[in-house]
């Protein structure tokens, strides 16, 4: 079983980035070079404290820090459980790799404003920090409200009448999802029930009607399928991808997105509980609503030959991935998508490094002006290589480990349809992606450039995460443990240890 | 029996000129509604006998926990506000500033005592003794103002009519004017046609006091045109003193339940206050003025009180309490900080904020505060007060207060973003004053280096306080529920 020990931990984790941010911003543009240290040492300060939490977290002791009393009755609670942990991990990892791409890719694009940009880039990595490690649903709200407002000027970045539109549109979707959860908490807390998540639901043994449970799963589903993506609350995803790529690559593959779905972990797992939501017969919505969107939006990236539209609907498709693996209501199946918020973090991250890479250096943005660039770029295009295969499912891919699971999850609670869409979906990603692959490598570039890598500071860390992809593949427990979180995570929402063998009853 | 104090204090300096006084008289006031929270929470309730005559006849001032904790936030953001405003006033009030500054200490003296004043013909003494002087500092704006102070003197003084009538239809059932005692014999007798009327009157005309909807047309006008050492003043306290003595009506004149069972006045303050959010937000988003928009957002947070109040519950009545400390720090540091752009640069017009947030990073930085706490972003603020209300319309199956409450919060993001936009992602506007060689062409592709900004804060007794209210608004959220448990909970019971 579960314990939980005081420990300050969670609370530095969340704090890190946010001291990084003020010395970013202390610091300032005349010293930039130490300025933008702060981000890559706090990123792997922060990665070895959510490490050091690892030995217990796996024995089942839970550090938990109490901040304060935000409202009579509800304290602001961090709480690093094997779900938390999961996402805390990628997160901080992927900064330290972030951190370093973004300072190249910014001082090679001129940017302005990259103080301003640094301190919104730590900020919400301590707001995703925050959503990872929240205990109860008020800290959920809390962090995730603050995840959205740092990262408008992210989005806005660029000044420009285009990102200026891409932002309201970003403002007002997440905004409203905000107001659904403010709105679903208040509901959970006025019912007499305490919001502190507990793996299999808090709500499992309350007795709460069912028209009840159907509104607050409404409200709730909505507030986080916002910045899940989850047809149709979409729409402010690809539009924006007209931030600057390190955002997109950092947050709309990693953290805003991620923070989505594992909110969607933390309701359903964590607030309704398989049992809960077994009864009510919900699954089936959420499940049918995921696998549509995860269809339309592999469809949808085969249309863009922008390539960031093109990962932006692939996001979108592999977000429903998720979803649906957790809507399955099956230990497998969850497994599966943890594995998957984990590699797809992972891979997305690094196609939208490779984007961003080729974009600052040869100012290319479309698929179709692609040919020949493997010839001129080869390890980033051997990197995006990588991940691509990676994301079609090819084995021992770490995306094909965590299909395998959901596909399995799929089939152990007897729904071999979504199983089909799963590698449906497969064939779809070998469509939208491989086509790049054939032009950068098949194809002769009309004007024969010859070999130039972009920024080592962008190739470095491109090549890292495209690697990883295969290495997390065939280990899924090194460097972190991810396997062991996940199960254990599978473990105690569906009781101990004890294998669900049919879903429905 | 010290309570009073805070009265005396003021009464005393009324009649001296100067910001000196002025700043001292109200500190001194601060100071002591400080110290009689504390006192209060100590020992419960303070009771003064103004002259020394026993309750029924004399006048008392009582001060309970609620009375205290709105005196602290009345006078401490009036303190912050007089000395940030101290430059505009040199400038506005000119020659007439000694008698600028005894109309401010009178419209403090005034409100303060309305807060602490245990006697329903004292409070309307009070009302008026404010309300006439907020008139004043509002002529003193000269050319508009005028007409504008002359809409609210017409319509404020109907309001102050009204409620004295109502107030003389309670005499008439009760043979008192002491709230407690007017409490005691409306128990007994509840149902007398006269009290009734007595408190419709008194609704309508503290509804008008607090710019209900529709009793609102007063305000945008007195608030756009009035001088700015005045509108910073007026905007954060005078319309919560309204709210707070509706909420007086409720906990300590009428026997409870009354105001929502026997007369529907809670419904109607429900009804008004979700029309109110409604039409101040949108209100709000179409206006062009800073201080207009301003103005229809002070309509549409003071309906989130109304709504509170009119929900009758007591989660209700904290949220209608924090709101009235909420929206006193926000409004307080937004208009405080609009004072100062206005001061350095006489931008008025949203349009023209383009820029200004790199000019002026510390005042603007207390604006953004100000309105992440106003949309209801936690931890500043105002998400609780709305989070309170939206839990409070649970309770009570409101579920269309629930809605409101959280529409506007979307409303609310609408119009202030369009300003922090405009400051932080419009390029700056090109001065003729200022002389700026990247003006030319400066901001048409994306590539552009970033023009050369040069900071241009507003003095630095403007831009602490602005910066202090700002931050103000994030201390305030987070320790929200240290104040909600000691204070209001005991307080409403």
């Amino acid at each position: 079983m579960t314990e939980t020990t005081s420990s300050i931990m969670p609370l530095i984790a969340v704090l890190l980035p946010v001291g990084a941010a003020l010395l970013v911003l202390l610091t300032g543009e005349r010293y930039r070079n130490v300025r933008d240290s702060w981000s890559t040492i706090a990123a792997v300060v922060m990665v070895a404290v959510i490490a050091s939490m690892l030995p217990d977290v796996l024995d089942g002791r839970v550090p938990q820090t109490t901040i304060i009393e935000m409202s009579p009755g509800i304290d602001i609670m961090l709480r690093a459980d094997a779900a938390g942990m999961i996402f805390g991990l990628l997160a901080s990892s992927l900064w330290v790799l972030a951190s370093v791409y973004a300072v190249g890719y910014m001082r090679v694009e001129h940017e302005q404003r990259q103080t301003r940009f640094f301190v919104a880039y730590a900020l919400s990595l301590g707001a995703a920090a925050g959503v990872a490690f929240s205990a109860n649903l008020l800290t959920f709200v809390l962090f995730y409200e603050l995840l959205t407002l740092v990262t408008f000027p992210l989005v806005t970045h660029r000044e420009t009448a285009s990102a200026i539109i891409a932002g309201r549109k970003y403002l007002a979707y997440t905004l409203f999802g905000g107001l659904m959860l403010i709105g679903g908490t208040a509901w959970v807390h006025m019912l007499g029930i305490d919001g502190t998540f507990v793996a299999g639901g808090l709500m499992a043994d309350q007795n709460i009607s069912k028209s009840t449970a159907w509104g607050l799963l409404t409200v709730l589903m909505v507030g986080v399928g916002v910045k899940s993506a989850v047809m149709p609350l979409h729409g402010w995803l690809p539009s924006a991808m007209v931030a600057p790529t390190p955002v997109s690559a950092l947050l709309h593959a990693v953290a805003v997105v991620k923070a989505g779905v594992f909110g969607v972990v933390r309701m359903l797992m964590f607030v309704f509980g398989a049992e809960l939501l077994r009864e009510m017969n919900a699954w089936q919505f959420i499940a049918v609503l995921a696998a549509v969107t995860l269809i339309t939006g592999s469809m949808l990236a085969l249309r863009h030959d922008n390539l960031k539209r093109r990962l932006a609907y692939s996001t979108i498709s592999h977000l429903s991935y998720i979803v649906l693996g957790v809507a399955l209501l099956g230990p497998i199946a969850l497994t599966g998508a943890l594995l998957h918020i984990i590699g797809h973090g992972v891979t997305k991250i690094t196609l939208f490094f490779v984007a961003g890479a080729i974009n600052s250096h040869t100012h290319k943005e479309n698929v179709s002006e692609l040919d020949g660039i493997g010839r001129q770029m080869p390890i980033t295009m051997g990197a995006f290589t990588l991940a691509a295969l990676s994301m079609v499912g090819i084995p021992p891919f770490v995306l094909f480990t965590s299909k395998f699971y959901l596909g399995w999850g799929a089939a152990q609670v007897d729904q071999q349809v979504f199983m089909l869409v799963y590698l449906f979906s497969g064939v779809l990603a070998a469509g939208y992606l491989f086509p790049v692959i054939y032009r950068a490598f098949g194809k002769q570039s009309p004007d024969h450039p010859s070999y130039s890598e972009a920024d080592l500071r962008m190739v470095g860390p491109l090549a890292i995460t495209g690697l990883l992809a295969l290495f997390l593949g065939i280990a899924p427990n090194l460097p972190f443990g991810f396997f062991d979180l996940a199960a254990e995570v599978a473990r105690t929402s569906f009781g101990d240890g004890i294998p669900m063998t049919k879903g429905t009853e | 029996m010290l309570a009073a104090l805070i009265v005396p204090v003021l009464a005393r300096f009324r009649h001296e000129l100067g910001y000196i006084i002025a700043l001292a008289g109200v500190g001194l006031s601060s100071v002591a509604s400080i110290w009689a929270l504390a006192y209060v929470l100590d020992n419960g309730t303070m009771r003064y006998n103004l002259g020394g005559w026993a309750p029924p006849i004399g006048i008392e001032y009582v001060v309970d926990l609620i009375a205290a904790f709105v005196a602290v936030i009345v006078t401490s953001v009036a303190s912050l506000v007089i000395i940030g405003t101290r430059r505009w006033a040199d400038r506005e009030a000119g020659d007439r500033l000694g008698s600028f500054y005894s109309l401010v200490m009178l419209l403090i003296t005034g409100l303060v005592g309305m807060i602490v004043t245990g006697d329903l013909f004292n409070l309307f003494v009070f009302l008026e003794i404010s309300s006439l002087a907020g008139y004043a500092l509002i002529f003193l704006g000269g050319g508009r103002a005028m007409l504008a102070g002359f809409r609210y003197l017409i319509l404020g003084s109907v309001g102050g009519s009204l409620y004295m009538l109502g107030v003389g239809f309670l005499y008439f059932s009760t043979g008192t004017l002491n709230m407690g005692e007017t409490k005691e014999i409306l128990t007994d007798e509840a149902t007398a046609r006269s009290v009734q009327a007595g408190a419709a009157f008194i609704f309508v005309g503290l509804g008008l006091k607090m710019a209900l909807v529709p009793m609102h047309l007063w305000l945008p006008d007195a608030y756009t045109f009035a001088p700015s050492s005045v509108n910073t003043l007026i905007a954060p306290i005078m319309t919560k003193v309204g709210a707070y003595a509706m909420i007086r009506m409720f906990l300590s004149v009428f026997p409870d339940g009354y105001l929502k069972d026997i007369v529907p006045i809670a419904d109607a303050l429900l009804v008004l206050g979700l029309t109110g959010i409604i039409v101040g937000s949108v209100a709000a988003m179409s206006q062009k003025d800073i201080r207009r928009m301003l103005a229809y957002s002070s309509i549409s947070q003071l309906a989130v009180i109304a709504v509170g109040l009119g929900l009758g519950t007591p989660l209700g009545l904290v949220a209608a309490l924090l709101h009235i400390m909420n929206h006193a720090v926000m409004k307080s540091a937004l208009f405080m900080a609009i004072a100062s752009v206005r001061f350095t640069s006489g931008i008025t017009q949203v349009a023209d904020f383009a820029g200004t947030g790199r000019r002026m990073p510390f005042t603007m930085g207390a604006f953004t505060l100000g309105a992440l706490a106003m949309v209801g972003i936690p931890p500043a603020s105002g998400f609780f007060s709305k989070w309170y209300a939206v839990q409070a319309g649970i309770e009570s199956n409101q579920w269309v207060v629930v809605f409101v409450v959280l529409a506007s919060s979307l409303l609310t993001a609408v119009y202030l973003f369009r300003i922090l936009e405009s400051a932080y992602l419009h390029p700056l506007k090109p001065e003729p004053s200022h002389g700026d060689q990247h003006a030319s062409g400066f901001g048409k592709t994306d590539l552009d280096m970033p023009a050369e900004v040069q900071i241009r804060e507003a003095p630095l007794d403007m831009t602490i306080p602005t910066v202090l209210l700002g931050l103000a608004t994030v201390v305030l959220g987070v320790f929200n529920a240290v104040i909600v448990i000691n204070i209001l909970e005991p307080g409403i019971v």
